[in-house]
């Protein structure tokens, strides 16, 4: 009975999100506002009927109603509760309910959050995230509908999660990385709403700016947990495979982070206006590319979906109406007057323009990195991939020129910035960079050309970032009171550099200076690396919930001292009789020690993966301290007072070319 | 001239369109099942034929065999099995069937009447196995080697392009390995 309530919860939402599309808008092309106000309540009725749905579907996993074909598909009576919720979106269909359910609750905190500004915008872009969602609610209803029942065969028990999927990390990296994907549809409604009423101004861009960031830093924190996930759960060790549903998460993050600084010039200086627009509708256009990426199998990948070609083409046919006629919007209604305001050579615009030309350079490389394989394939070349050796040569220069650029870019100031001031402020920046890069290669022994421009570049940024609080927080009233004077979203932006640098720090020195072995090992064995004895012990058996697992145990040593006891497992799981690897890690800031087991390949003797992985936790702090830069910006004062003053201070800023008090920064 | 340049994301677009439809339905690398590379799942089901006995993963020991899912309620099995019957009859390939949420006594009939190609048949009425193998529908044909290890699917029905083009290669290359 419930899954027939929540197939036709589903559909009325569907039938909201259709009036939704049309009520709203109609209402502000013909200037009636009694339509126009019909956007909140249909927004609030498209959520609830949506997360009815979700909440149905909770349901039937949680009380293993295998009647249902995705939770036989996708469930265990075995399973524990956790995974069981968890397992809600460990499958297509569900996925696909939870990513329209954060579309329905982006769209209602617009409508919540956007009391203060004008009706028109607010209809106009809660109709467009309306028909965003009508696509992918035809899609699910049509293709994937999450309640289609096993009758009257019902099986007298579920498939079982994919044990991959058995872990926390997965409980909640996906929850996060659609919130980030979905949240980029919130900036694209709203220059989609710009297009259509023609008023890309800066009170536009003021009202896209926290929608972006606040998306931008579910992101990144989805991306990081991701990379965590593989890295205990797969085994490996590695931290980025460079998989095409990566890089799929990748893209909009790099363009996202483009229209988040372009959105800052066009807020403040009104410029850039016809570039950022694009940028929204870019951003949203990949991470609608990477669902389908993930979904149609076109590509192969370590968690891509099972494929199914009928889904892919509707899938493909959903993503080329949304991006190509919103392209096509842009391309008749875009300004392409010149805006009179000037910047000079060293302005702060000038950095920001570099900032996206590297940012969309690095999102074109890694596309045409991961649709290669397809063109080629187009074309009638042979399938291949490209693979891991093109994307580090590539990518990686041009991360550490955006790093450069950033360290330089804080110190320079809108309209125009002396050059030769900058080059002198940029001084303690360098010598502090070049010591504490060369202090980094003696410590890990070896000059390794990548590892010191990675870790150079990353001490850059946090001195330049340093020296401008240094700077910025001068005060008579002393330096504390000139501290807290400045705005949270400096702070925020602050947070975010730090974190970029963490994260360049730890991703240069762990990929060179990381040790991995694969050895042989019988019990009593030991072996040495990077000053660490690690003993292996023997194996034992341990009995989990719903697995058996050869538990191998170690112990390490350092200097004759005790360090840590690592036991890793290989698990069987018993639904599926998959085999699968825990990883044993010692975890410190430090450093990671890695253990896994492998093969058994004697009666007692077993291939282990031994890893030494230093400053790898510092990926994962960067990632932390990016999303919580993201959180403290749109924090900031000026987001909350202007309920009030909104339509006030967007005229003056219009009248006044959007002028910026020194110390109000970037942020 | 300039709101033209504003076409060309437009234009670049049509064409990425067109490359990922071109994409579609065809199968990366065959990699769709999880289970390629590894053994067939351990299960414990009765033979078809013969009620009493007990089939288990050891009936894809020995030599390279094709798995093939199939039951009478499948339009689409009706139209390979022609083909399963040439390529036992003919070519004399094992093929080892898993007859998939289906009756008996429908299954021994259409066996009867249009000619057995299979060595054995799992019989697999509440659809287990299919569970565990990540079984669309029916028909479905996997490739096994003599050790049991799953080397290669097939969705749909097997005809004798599919067998030449997909099929044969895979199979010809386990027998070589032993």
């Amino acid at each position: 009975m419930y899954p027939e309530l929540g197939q036709f919860a589903l559909i009325l939402a569907l039938l909201l999100a259709v009036l939704l599309s049309i009520v709203p808008l109609a209402g502000s092309i013909t200037g009636r506002e009694s339509l126009q106000l019909f956007a909140r309540p249909l927004a609030a009725g498209f959520f609830v009927f949506t997360a009815l749905a979700f909440a149905i579907l909770t349901h039937a996993f949680m009380v293993d109603d295998f009647s249902v074909a995705y939770v036989a598909n996708n469930s265990n009576s075995m399973l524990p509760w956790y995974f069981k919720f968890s397992a809600v979106w460990g499958g297509h269909e569900g996925s696909l309910l939870l990513w329209i359910l954060m579309l329905a609750g982006w769209t209602l905190a617009v409508s919540v959050f956007s009391r203060h500004l004008p009706t028109v915008m607010t209809s106009q872009v809660l109709s467009v995230l309306g028909m965003v969602s009508v696509g992918f609610l035809l899609f699910i209803v049509l293709t994937s509908n999450p309640f289609d029942r096993l009758l009257p065969n019902v099986p007298a028990d579920g498939a079982d999660l994919n044990p991959l999927l058995q872990d926390f990390g997965l409980i909640i990296h996906p929850p996060l990385l659609y919130m980030g994907y979905v949240g980029f549809s919130v900036a694209f409604a709203f220059a989609i709403a710009a297009l259509i009423n023609g008023r890309l101004d800066a009170a536009w861009a003021r009202w896209s700016r926290p929608w972006t960031t606040v998306a931008w830093a579910f992101l990144s924190l989805g991306i990081a947990l991701g990379s965590w996930w593989a890295y205990y759960e797969l085994g490996w060790g590695g931290w980025w495979f460079w998989d095409p549903v990566e890089n799929a998460s990748l893209l909009p993050w790099l363009s996202g982070t483009a229209l988040m600084h372009s959105l800052a010039v066009t807020e403040k200086r009104g410029v850039f206006k016809s570039w950022t627009v694009l940028l929204a509708i870019v951003t949203f256009s990949l991470s609608l590319l990477g669902t389908f990426l993930v979904r149609s199998g076109v590509l192969t990948s370590v968690h891509a979906f099972a494929s199914d070609p009928e889904r892919g083409v509707f899938l493909l046919g959903l993503l080329g109406i949304t991006i190509i006629s919103s392209l096509a919007l842009y391309a008749l209604r875009a300004p392409v007057v010149h805006s009179r305001s000037r910047y000079g050579s060293y302005s702060r615009e000038i950095f920001l323009m570099l900032n996206n030309v590297m940012l969309v350079a690095a999102t074109l490389l890694v596309l045409v990195g991961t649709l290669y394989p397809l063109v080629l394939d187009f074309l009638d070349l042979g399938r291949l991939s490209i693979g891991e050796p093109f994307f580090n040569l590539t990518f990686s220069p041009l991360a550490i020129a955006a790093g450069l650029l950033l360290g330089a870019g804080i110190f320079s100031r809108w309209k125009k910035t002396d050059g030769g001031w900058i080059g002198r402020k940029l001084l303690w920046p360098l010598a502090v960079s070049i010591l504490a890069a060369t202090a980094i290669m003696v410590i890990y022994g070896g000059f390794e050309p990548w590892a010191f421009a990675g870790c150079f570049t990353a001490v850059w940024i946090t001195a330049a970032t340093l020296t401008d609080i240094w700077d910025k927080s001068a005060s008579k009233k002393g330096r504390w009171q000139g501290m807290r004077r400045l705005s949270r979203s400096y702070y925020g932006m602050v947070l975010g550099h730090l974190g970029v640098a963490i994260t360049m720090l730890g991703a240069s020195v762990v990929s060179n200076y990381g040790i991995e072995r694969e050895i042989r090992m019988v019990p009593g064995d030991s072996v040495t690396m990077a000053g660490y004895q690690f003993n292996f012990l023997g194996m034992t058996q341990r009995q989990g919930a719903n697995f058996t697992a050869n538990v191998g145990n170690f112990e390490v040593f350092r200097d004759g001292r005790a360090v840590s006891t690592i036991r890793p497992e290989k698990r069987e799981y018993q639904v599926r009789r998959d085999m699968m690897t825990e990883a044993g890690i010692d975890a410190s800031l430090s450093r990671d020690l890695f253990v896994a087991v492998g093969e058994q390949l004697s009666s007692n003797a077993w291939a282990i993966r031994i890893q030494y992985k230093p400053l790898i936790r510092c990926l994962w702090l960067g990632a932390l301290f990016m999303a919580c830069g993201g959180f403290l910006a749109i924090s900031d004062r000026r987001y909350r007072v202007r309920s009030k003053l909104a339509a006030k201070v967007a005229a003056q800023e219009e009248a006044a070319g959007g002028k910026s008090a020194p110390t109000e920064a970037l942020s | 001239m300039k709101r033209l340049v504003l076409f060309v994301p437009v234009v670049l677009v049509v064409v990425l369109g067109v490359v990922l439809f071109a994409g579609i339905g065809k199968d990366p690398n065959h990699l769709e099942s999880v289970l390629i590379g590894k053994p067939v799942p351990a299960f414990s089901l009765a033979a078809l034929k013969q009620p009493g006995q007990s089939l288990d993963s050891s009936v894809f020991q020995g030599e390279v065999s094709l798995l093939n899912v199939w039951g009478t309620w499948c339009p689409a099995c009706r139209d390979e099995h022609d083909d399963l019957v040439w390529l036992a009859r003919e070519r004399g390939i094992p093929i080892i069937g898993l007859n998939y949420k289906d009756k008996r006594e429908a299954a021994m009939a259409w066996l009867d009447t249009l000619g057995d190609p299979y060595r054995l048949n799992i019989f697999d009425p509440e659809g287990r196995l299919g569970f565990d193998l990540g079984v669309y529908g029916a028909p479905e044909t996997y490739v096994i080697d003599s050790k049991g290890i799953v080397r290669y699917r097939h969705v749909g029905p097997v005809d004798e392009k599919v067998w030449q083009q997909d099929l044969e290669p895979v199979v010809r290359k386990y027998r070589e390995q032993g």
